[in-house]
């Protein structure tokens, strides 16, 4: 640092960097647009969540907050993630595991499928359901008659969150272990473990990370999604809406205040997301996957 | 060693000594195919079983056309607003050095991580006529929310980060060197970004673009609020088959989405190929 040699070189340093960067002015410029269009389009938004939500004082919000039908909401929110996100971390790994351990034909063709629900509308992802399962859809006789009941209920909620949360835990997992190869689990083997004590403590340590960066961006997804959901649950209040749905019906009926006091609670679930995903990428940057967005 | 044998014998996977592979493989595709390519393959089927002269009539039909039109044309100009910003962003973000750059850079994933109904409530209330910026764009005639405007606004929201990620990545492994090289050789800033970056940074912008406007065109939930809905005016395709579906309508609706998916597919392709000739010309 204090090496007089080097120093020697900085006016020399800094002049040639100015020929790879741009002037001061034109810096000013790029960053001033930057911001103001993250500003206008990110900030803003999120500024009148909080803003609409305690519009109406404290106390209006905490009873929109403990309506019952705000908390039926909530409730089955926290439900449909508790089924969806696990049962897609199961898929996730049991995919990754095939795709990435093993060369077979038609392994690429099997990632592409996999990435399928990524380019559908959400409500498109609804709509199969309802085809499938609806009174005129392909099951629906057979469904009445044996008494089952998936549509504008739980089972058709869950299903249409599975489909459009499908990929994320999957396309983290898949490059993550590809990149790490098989190297570890092969010594595993030859030292006597079996393959679930392979994939316990030598795969699934190794890809921890990872699989809760995936397993994040699965569940704001699925205590978010809005289109699919809103197509097969029915909107019964109390019983089939979940929050976004609940956000949209409050909204719908002008009670702003109710409408942002519930787009709050999941703004905040967003913020925390943010947050957490940040702090893995920056703490565990390199065993999470290179992929990043999606 | 031996050498391989000129003509190896078809397998269907390579040997391994790793052990599941019967098993994961057996349940991805179980799963896979009973969560995506039945139900979808229900959606193709039904819309086959419809008959040409009834799919003909649905897809002609002025309000189809024009929910297709405002879908696609609207996400595709906010790919296009989109790219243009979503890169200085990102260039801001890989070449620029401030106080607060890891939270600007964590916020640009926000649209990812905010439930769309939220943000659609949060943009029609600020573009209202009486919202923090639909007052202050009133009094310059310009409405936003409740016209085809207002989709353009949600979809930039909705696409942002898709441009952002997919750019930032490849700003990042870019070799100064060749920077300085340009600059060397009498080349002033604009024109070493013109003529040496963006050809490099091709591939990646059309990407994010095509990943942009594929969200844009089925986006739902941040445009319904904004959109207004007005049939044949501000009335987006995904909304009109929610609209068919509510009135039982199951051919129509089967018949759109049949159309949005053909339509993506054929978009995806397409980009897929601009994207490989790109690559081969600036690679």
């Amino acid at each position: 640092m204090a090496d007089p040699e080097i120093k020697s070189y900085a006016p020399h340093h800094e002049s040639q960097s100015a020929a790879v960067t741009e002037s001061r002015p034109a810096k000013a410029v790029l960053m001033i647009v930057s911001f103001a269009f993250l500003g206008i389009f990110l900030l803003l938004p999120l500024i009148v969540v909080f803003n609409e939500a305690f519009a109406k004082g404290l106390s209006a919000y905490t009873e929109a907050l403990t309506n019952p039908d705000t908390r039926s909401a909530i409730h089955l929110t926290l439900l449909v993630a508790a089924i969806s996100v696990p049962l897609n971390v199961v898929f996730g790994i049991s995919a990754a595991w095939a795709i990435a351990k093993f060369e077979f034909k038609g392994k690429a063709f099997l990632t592409t499928l996999i990435d399928l629900p990524f380019s559908v509308s959400p409500v498109i992802s609804g709509l199969v359901y309802v085809l499938l399962f609806g009174a005129q859809g392909l099951l629906g006789a057979w469904l009445k008659a044996h008494g089952i009941v998936i549509l504008f209920a739980v089972p058709g909620i869950v299903l249409a969150t599975i489909f459009v949360t499908f990929p994320f835990v999957a396309r983290e997992l898949i490059p993550l272990m590809q990149e790490q190869g098989n190297g570890d689990e092969e010594a595993a083997l030859s030292l006597g473990a079996n393959g679930w004590q392979a994939f316990w403590y030598v795969t699934l340590p190794n890809v921890k990370w990872g699989l809760l960066y995936g397993v994040l961006l699965c569940n704001a997804r699925a205590m978010g999604e809005f289109g699919a959901v809103s197509v097969v649950s029915g909107h019964i209040r109390g019983l089939t809406n979940t929050m976004p749905l609940h956000v949209e019906i409050l909204y719908n009926e002008y009670n702003a205040a109710a409408a942002f006091a519930v787009a709050s609670l999941l703004a905040g679930l967003a913020l925390v997301t943010l947050v957490l995903k940040t702090l893995l990428e920056m703490r565990y940057g390199a065993e999470i996957a290179a992929t990043r967005g999606h | 060693m031996t050498t391989a044998p000129a003509k190896a014998r078809w397998r269907f996977r390579q040997p391994s000594v790793i052990p599941g592979f019967g098993l994961t493989l057996g349940f991805s595709l179980a799963y896979l195919t009973l969560i995506i390519l039945i139900p979808l393959s229900g959606l193709i089927w039904r819309s086959a079983a419809l008959g040409w002269a009834d799919f003909w009539a649905i897809a002609t039909d002025r309000r189809t056309i024009n929910a297709l039109e405002i879908s696609f044309g609207t996400a595709f100009i906010a790919a296009a607003v989109n790219v243009v910003f979503g890169t200085i962003v990102a260039w801001v973000l890989v070449r620029y050095n401030f106080p607060g750059r890891r939270i600007v850079d964590a916020m640009v994933d926000l649209p990812f991580a905010l439930p769309t109904a939220v943000a659609g409530i949060a943009l029609t209330t600020l573009y209202a006529p009486n919202g923090w910026l639909g007052s202050l764009l009133a009094p310059l005639g310009i409405k936003v929310a409740y016209t085809p405007l207002g989709i353009v606004i949600a979809l930039i929201f909705i696409g942002l980060p898709f441009v952002v990620r997919t750019v930032q990545p490849i700003m990042e492994e870019i070799d100064k060197e060749v920077e300085e090289v340009a600059a060397t050789l009498g080349a002033n800033r604009f024109q070493t970004i013109a003529r040496v970056l963006l050809p490099g940074l091709a591939p990646a912008i059309v990407t994010g673009f095509a990943l942009a406007f594929a969200r844009g065109v089925g986006e739902y939930g941040s445009v319904i609020f904004i959109a207004g809905n007005l049939p044949y005016k501000s009335e987006i395709a995904p909304l009109l088959i929610v609209i068919r579906l509510e009135e039982y309508n199951y051919a129509a609706a089967t018949a759109i989405a049949a159309i949005m998916l053909a339509l993506s597919f054929v978009m995806l392709l397409v980009i897929n190929l601009v994207q490989t000739w790109s690559r081969k010309r600036y690679g």
